[in-house]
């Protein structure tokens, strides 16, 4: 009987015997957290008496949630996380200014690779699965004891498989893809599952939406989202690789949970509406809805080629005078580069606000708060009651083309019609 | 070996019932275990004869990240929950703070509340002692035990540093 990639991956990193639903003791390649859970992680890790880390280069640490320090508790948090990375030599911390979004930092630096098991105190971990790696978000106390031995243990998944076929039209991308796929199986419908994306659409579908879907396996209950790698893997990890890394593929007689088949040609831009990522619509069911706030970025969405999107909808037009547009390139690389590109500018002279990197709104956290009553568009990952502010507002989850639309609409609309 | 009678509970038991919202300002393990269950079986705790199994439907555990639930579980005395499934935190929980948990949905709908259990957590074997039957779980596997065996994932650390 032949193995998924997530069963052979997590096999290359144990000595027992990998099985859908056993327990297994495996090695792990890069362990990470943020300012919310490293603290924690690291008053277990001095509790269970450990002297160092398992590898201070397979670690990182990420200031992104309340960062810039919105209080002087984040600040106490964050400082927690620098004096422990300079205490135990911790090569990956990343102040601001030089860093981001951890979510779509790692990958950016060659720190996450193929064929790695990646394990962050952070739900969205399931991200770098588009690597074609085994990556999920775990406990504090799981990572301290990853950060200690260099192992965990894992129960091995079982996986479901995504097959998507046909071609996309113009504006829809790997968001919707996500979404559709959500609403369709709904909040658990791959709980505790692994879920590979794969078809000729996922095939043709670039790197950058590849890392939106599996950010959003989560989402629908999943341990972890993977895409087998292929040329375009190969070609994103050319030049970033900080480590040697290998290729795992799944046999073509693997041993799937469940195989769901969708041709996806006349998929149209999708969007969840509050207070569910699995409410979901077509764009065109949900027209017409006011908006008073946009915002795109976030691990999910605040990678280069969504500000592509983006700018090439905004470029020489308005925002809407009703609307307020937060735009927050997800690291510093991306910011970069978006403004080499013309993009900023774009931004900036279409009327939207451009913020230094940070998961900031996308949590509610600071940079852009809902009010009561407000309506939000946004690009992140997330749309339950009270996620971005006030428990009653209103967050409607969808791609940057999407956002970018409404942000000039006024109210949420298709790309295709700000583009006429 | 662990032996004891069994409590029987439902499907989707949420962490909420497991132990409510208002004492989580406590980490301390006899208090909450005062708590536990509150919400649908109060003073659950002083039933509770140590060594007893929670037997329970699917989906145990769903509901908030909460470590305080098995904690709070644990302090009461029971030694072992078995379910048809667990909701995955609250799984990753249970092992990392030491307390014994077995899927088996079989042992589930065929054991009646106050049923005496015995459980071998190495074999994976849950025999019903009342009605005589035998079922079969998934083996907790070696590194598992040592992790339940050292008291939880904290301990288990240690011991393992410590030793090296
Ligand atoms: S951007 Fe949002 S979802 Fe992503 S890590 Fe930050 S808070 Fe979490």
């Amino acid at each position: 009987m032949g193995r998924t990639i997530v069963e052979k991956i997590l096999q290359a990193h144990t000595n027992d015997e990998v099985k859908p639903d056993r327990l297994i003791e495996a090695k792990v390649d890069f362990a990470f957290a943020n300012d919310i859970t490293a603290p924690l992680a690291i008053e277990d890790f001095k509790l269970m008496g450990a002297k160092k880390v398992f590898d201070p280069e397979r670690i990182a640490l990420i200031p992104d949630h309340f960062t810039p320090n919105k209080d002087v508790k984040s600040a106490e948090q964050a400082k927690i996380m620098k004096e422990f990375a300079k205490e135990f030599g911790i090569k990956y911390y990343f102040e601001i200014g030089r860093g981001g979004i951890e979510h779509v930092l790692l990958h950016e630096e060659g720190l996450t690779l193929p064929g790695d098991i990646i394990i962050g105190a952070d739900s969205h971990t399931c991200t770098y699965g588009a690597l074609g790696c085994f990556a999920t978000g775990v406990g504090s106390t799981d990572l301290a004891a990853a950060w200690a031995l260099g192992k965990l243990w894992f129960k091995v998944p079982r996986t479901i498989k995504f097959n998507y076929k046909g071609k996309l039209r113009k504006w829809v991308g790997g968001k919707d893809l996500i979404l559709f796929t959500i609403g369709q199986i709904g909040v658990d419908g791959a709980l505790y599952r692994a879920m590979e994306f794969s078809g000729e659409v996922i095939r043709n579908l670039p790197m950058d939406d590849r890392f939106t879907m599996c950010n959003m396996a989560i989402e629908a209950g999943a341990k972890c989202g993977i895409i087998e790698p292929d040329e375009k893997t190969i070609e994103y990890v050319k030049g970033r690789a900080k480590r040697e890394y290998k290729i795992f593929n799944s046999d073509p007689d693997a041993e799937y949970e469940k195989i769901y088949e969708w041709d996806v040609s006349e998929l149209e831009p999708q969007v969840a509406l509050p207070h569910l990522p699995s409410n979901v619509k077509g764009v065109s069911g949900v027209k017409g809805v006011k908006v008073d706030q946009v915002v795109i970025g976030s691990c999910t969405n605040g990678r280069l080629r969504d500000l592509a999107i983006a700018a090439e909808i905004l470029k020489g037009k308005k925002v809407h005078p009703d609307v307020r547009v937060i735009i927050f390139p997800g690291t510093q690389k991306v910011y970069m580069e978006a403004m080499k590109l013309g993009y900023i500018q774009t931004f900036i002279e279409s009327g939207a606000a451009v913020s230094t990197p940070t998961c900031g709104p996308c949590l509610g956290g600071h940079m852009g708060v809902l009010a009561k009553g407000e309506i939000c568009v946004s690009t992140t990952n997330r749309n339950f009651i009270g996620r971005m502010g006030h428990k009653e507002s209103y967050v409607y989850l969808a791609s940057p083309a999407v956002a970018a639309a409404s942000a000039i609409a006024g109210e949420i609309v298709s790309p295709e019609e700000v583009m006429k | 070996m662990i032996k004891g009678k069994a409590w029987k509970f439902g499907n989707d038991i949420d962490t909420d019932v497991i132990i409510p919202a208002v004492y989580l300002n406590t980490t301390n393990p006899e208090e909450l275990a005062m708590h536990c269950f509150e919400p649908i079986l109060p003073n659950f705790k002083e039933k509770v004869n140590k060594g007893d199994i929670i037997v329970a439907g699917k989906n145990f555990g769903c509901g908030s990240s909460r470590q305080h639930a098995p904690i709070a579980i644990k302090a009461c005395g029971i030694s072992c929950v078995i379910a048809s499934s667990f909701a995955r935190i609250f799984f990753r929980n249970a092992i990392n703070i030491g307390l014994p948990i077995l899927e088996c949905e079989e042992a589930s709908e065929k054991t009646d509340n106050g049923d005496e259990l015995e459980v071998d957590l190495e074999k994976g074997i849950i025999r019903n002692l009342t009605k005589g039957i035998e079922f079969k779980a998934e083996p907790l596997p070696e590194s598992i035990l040592q992790i339940l065996s050292s008291g939880g994932l904290v301990e288990y650390v240690k011991k393992k540093l410590g030793g090296e």
